[in-house]
C-alpha cells in the first residue's frame, strides 16, 4: 500500500504546485507519511495533556484530588465545580484578573503609541542627537529589566509610587525592541505618499497618524499582541513593586495566594484555569493573527 | 531579547536610509522621539546607572548606609559561594533548558509543517502553554510533579520508575523546573523555526527533487542547512533568556531545596528583598549584567563569523 501511494504522485511531482510546503521537499512522499503523523500525533498529546490534566482536576473536589489511586475520572460523585466555586468567592481572583486587564491595555496601548512616534521619529525626521539616541536605544536592548529590580524599588519608593498601579505600568511601558522592529518597517514604507499629503499642507502629526498609522496596521497588531502578551504574563516587575492584594495582577496574585491556603490542588487548578483562560480564547479566535505577530516581532523582544 | 537583531543597525548605519529629512522640512523630529526618550530615560537608563551607583554603596532598604563604600560589595561577591553556587546553578539550567528548547521545537516545526492534516490543532497544542501566565504554568506542573498524587509519578510508577521527588529532591529539583520551562516555551521557537521553514524558497526543493534527492536528503542538505541562520537566532535569544530565569523558580522551589535550584537573580532578590541589603544585591545584578554582555557579545561574533 505504501509503495502505490507514494510512488504514484512521486512521477509527476514537478507539477504539483504544493510541492514546496513540505520541509522534506517534495521528496517526502518516500518517507512514510504515516510515521511522521504518529510522531506529529506523539508529541501534540504530550504537550495537551498536562493541560487537560490540569482542567480534570480543577472540576474534582479537593478529596477526589487527593485519592489514590491517580484517576482522570473521580469515582465517587462525578466531577464538580466546587473548586471554581471556592476559588471566585473566598479569594481576590476575580479582582486581580481586572487589574491584569487594566494594567496590560494601558501598558499596551501607550507603548505602543510612543514606540510607533520615537520610531517614526528616527526614521523620517532629523535632529541633533538622533544617530547617537537611536544608537542608545538599540543597546538597551541588551539591558535585562530584571537586573533593574533594585534601583527601580527605591526610585518608586521616592517617587511614592509603590503599590500604585502607575507604580506597575511606568516601567513596562519602555519597549527599545518594539521601536527597533517599527523603525525597520516605517524605514520600508515609500515616502512619496507622505511627500504628497504635506504638499496638501497636512502637518507632521496628521501625515504619521492619517497615513502611515493605517499603512502600518499588520506590524502594529503584530507588536500590540507582543506587548500585550508580555504584560499580562509579566510576574516580577508587578511582585515587586505591588504588596497589596487589591491591587495585584493575576499572576502575581495567583503565586501568593497558593502560600496562603495550604495544599488544595483542585482549587489551584481551578484558579490557574480561570487565569490561563482569557488568553487562551483570544489565542483561538484570532490563531492566524498572533502566530504571525510572535513571529515577526519575536525576534525584536521577548 | 533582539540582541541578534542588533548586528542589522551595526553593519547599516542609522542614517542610510533617512531619505525625507531635511528636503521635507520635518523640524518636529525630536517631539516624535520625546515621550518614547522620557520613559526610556526614566525606568531604563536611569535605573541602570542608579544600579551601578548602588552598588557601590552600603544601601540597605530598612534605611542608611547611603555612603560610598568603595569596591566592598563586589569584593564580598566574588568571595561568597553563594554567588558561584547560584552562578553554577543559572549555567546548569541555561544549557539543559537551551538543548531541548532548540532540538524540539525544530522536530515540532518538521512535523508541523509536512503539511499533515490537522495543522490548527498542532499549533495550538505546541503553542497554548506559551501563553499561559508563568503561575499558571508552575502551579500546573508542582501539581503533576507532586510525589503521591502526581500524574507523572504516576505513569513512571507504572513502568516500574520512582517514585521520583521532583521538586523536593536536591538531585531532581532543577530538572522539574526544566521540564517546566520547556513544556511552556518550547511553542515560541517552533513558530520561529515554523517561519524559518516558510522562507525556504521553493526552487530548492525543486531542484533537489529533479536532481532524485529522497525525503531524507533534502532534509539533510536542503532544509536543515537553509535554518541554520533560524537556529543560530535561537540559540542566541534562547541562551538569554534562560539566563534571567526567575519568576518558574521562585514559584516552583523558591531556589530550594538547599539552593539547589538558586538562581543568580533569585539571590539578588534574596539579597535585596529579604535582607535588605539594597547595595550588595545591585552589586550582584551589575556583575550579572557584565556577564549577559560578554556572552551576547561573544555569541553575536560567534554567529556573525558562521554567517560570513
Amino acid at each position: 500500500m505504501a509503495t502505490t501511494t507514494t510512488s504514484v504522485p512521486r512521477r509527476r511531482r514537478p507539477a504539483r504546485p504544493d510541492a514546496q510546503r513540505s520541509a522534506l521537499g517534495p521528496g517526502h512522499r518516500t518517507l512514510p507519511r504515516a510515521l511522521g503523523f504518529a510522531a506529529l500525533l506523539a508529541l501534540a498529546a504530550l504537550w495537551l495533556l498536562p493541560l487537560l490534566w490540569g482542567l480534570v482536576t480543577a472540576l474534582k473536589s479537593e478529596a477526589q484530588a487527593a485519592s489514590l489511586p491517580v484517576r482522570w475520572f473521580p469515582q465517587a460523585g462525578g466531577f464538580t465545580l466546587d473548586s471554581f466555586r471556592t476559588v471566585l468567592t473566598s479569594s481576590n481572583l476575580p479582582l486581580w484578573l481586572l487589574n491584569s486587564v487594566l494594567v496590560a491595555v494601558v501598558v499596551t496601548a501607550v507603548t505602543v503609541l510612543i514606540s510607533a512616534m520615537a520610531a517614526y521619529g528616527f526614521s523620517r525626521t532629523v535632529f541633533r542627537g538622533r544617530e547617537w539616541l537611536y544608537a542608545l536605544t538599540i543597546a538597551a536592548i541588551m539591558v535585562p529589566p530584571q537586573i533593574l529590580i533594585v534601583p527601580l524599588f527605591r526610585q518608586m519608593l521616592s517617587l511614592g509610587l509603590v503599590d500604585t498601579y502607575w507604580g506597575i505600568i511606568l516601567p513596562q511601558l519602555v519597549a527599545p525592541a518594539m521601536v527597533f522592529v517599527l523603525k525597520g518597517f516605517f524605514d520600508g514604507i515609500p515616502v512619496e505618499l507622505e511627500e504628497a499629503a504635506r504638499m496638501d499642507g497636512a502637518g507632521a502629526f496628521r501625515v504619521f497618524w492619517q497615513i502611515v498609522m493605517p499603512l502600518s496596521r499588520s506590524v502594529l497588531a503584530a507588536v500590540s499582541i507582543f506587548v500585550f502578551i508580555s504584560a499580562w504574563n509579566n510576574f516580577l516587575w508587578p511582585f515587586i513593586v505591588v504588596n497589596d492584594p487589591d491591587l495585584m495582577t493575576m499572576p502575581v496574585g495567583l503565586a501568593t495566594v497558593k502560600n496562603a491556603f495550604g495544599v488544595t490542588f483542585a482549587a489551584d487548578m481551578a484558579g490557574a484555569t480561570i487565569a490561563a483562560l482569557p488568553l487562551l480564547v483570544i489565542f483561538m479566535l484570532f490563531q492566524r493573527q498572533i502566530i504571525r505577530g510572535v513571529a515577526t516581532t519575536g525576534l525584536g523582544g521577548q | 531579547m533582539s540582541t541578534a537583531e542588533l548586528s542589522r543597525p551595526g553593519t547599516a548605519p542609522t542614517g542610510a536610509r533617512g531619505r525625507p529629512s531635511r528636503r521635507a522640512g520635518l523640524g518636529s523630529g525630536f517631539w516624535f522621539t520625546a515621550p518614547f526618550l522620557v520613559v526610556f530615560a526614566g525606568f531604563l537608563l536611569w535605573p541602570v546607572v542608579y544600579g551601578v551607583y548602588l552598588a557601590f554603596t552600603g544601601a540597605s532598604l530598612s534605611g542608611g548606609g547611603e555612603g560610598l563604600i568603595g569596591f566592598g560589595n563586589f569584593g564580598e561577591a566574588l568571595s561568597d559561594p553563594l554567588v558561584w553556587r547560584t552562578l553554577l546553578n543559572t549555567a546548569v539550567f541555561t544549557v539543559a533548558s537551551t538543548v531541548p528548547l532548540v532540538v524540539l521545537p525544530l522536530v515540532m516545526a518538521l512535523l508541523v509543517h509536512l503539511s499533515l492534516p490537522g495543522q490548527w490543532l498542532w499549533r495550538l497544542a505546541f503553542f497554548a502553554p506559551y501563553l499561559l501566565p508563568v503561575t499558571v504554568v508552575s502551579l500546573l506542573w508542582v501539581w503533576i510533579l507532586q510525589p503521591e498524587l502526581g500524574l507523572l509519578n504516576d505513569w513512571l510508577g507504572a513502568v516500574g520508575i520512582g517514585p521520583v521527588a521532583w521538586v523536593q529532591g536536591e538531585g531532581s529539583a532543577m530538572w522539574s523546573v526544566v521540564i517546566a520551562t520547556v513544556w511552556w516555551t518550547s511553542g515560541f521557537n517552533f513558530l520561529l523555526y515554523l517561519a524559518g521553514l516558510q522562507n525556504i524558497p521553493g526552487y530548492l526543493y525543486e531542484a533537489a527533487a529533479l536532481d532524485g534527492s529522497g525525503g531524507w536528503r533534502t532534509l539533510r542538505s536542503i532544509t536543515l542547512p537553509m535554518l541554520g541562520r533560524t537556529t543560530g537566532i535561537i540559540v542566541v535569544l534562547q541562551v538569554l533568556a534562560s539566563l534571567k530565569v526567575f519568576d518558574q523558580i521562585y514559584q516552583m522551589t523558591s531556589g530550594g531545596p538547599d539552593n539547589a535550584t538558586r538562581s543568580i537573580l533569585l539571590y539578588v532578590y534574596d539579597q535585596g528583598f529579604s535582607n535588605y541589603r539594597l547595595g550588595y544585591a545591585s552589586a550582584i545584578a551589575n556583575i550579572f549584567f557584565l556577564l549577559v554582555i560578554v556572552l551576547s557579545v561573544a555569541q553575536l561574533r560567534l554567529f556573525n563569523r558562521r554567517e560570513a
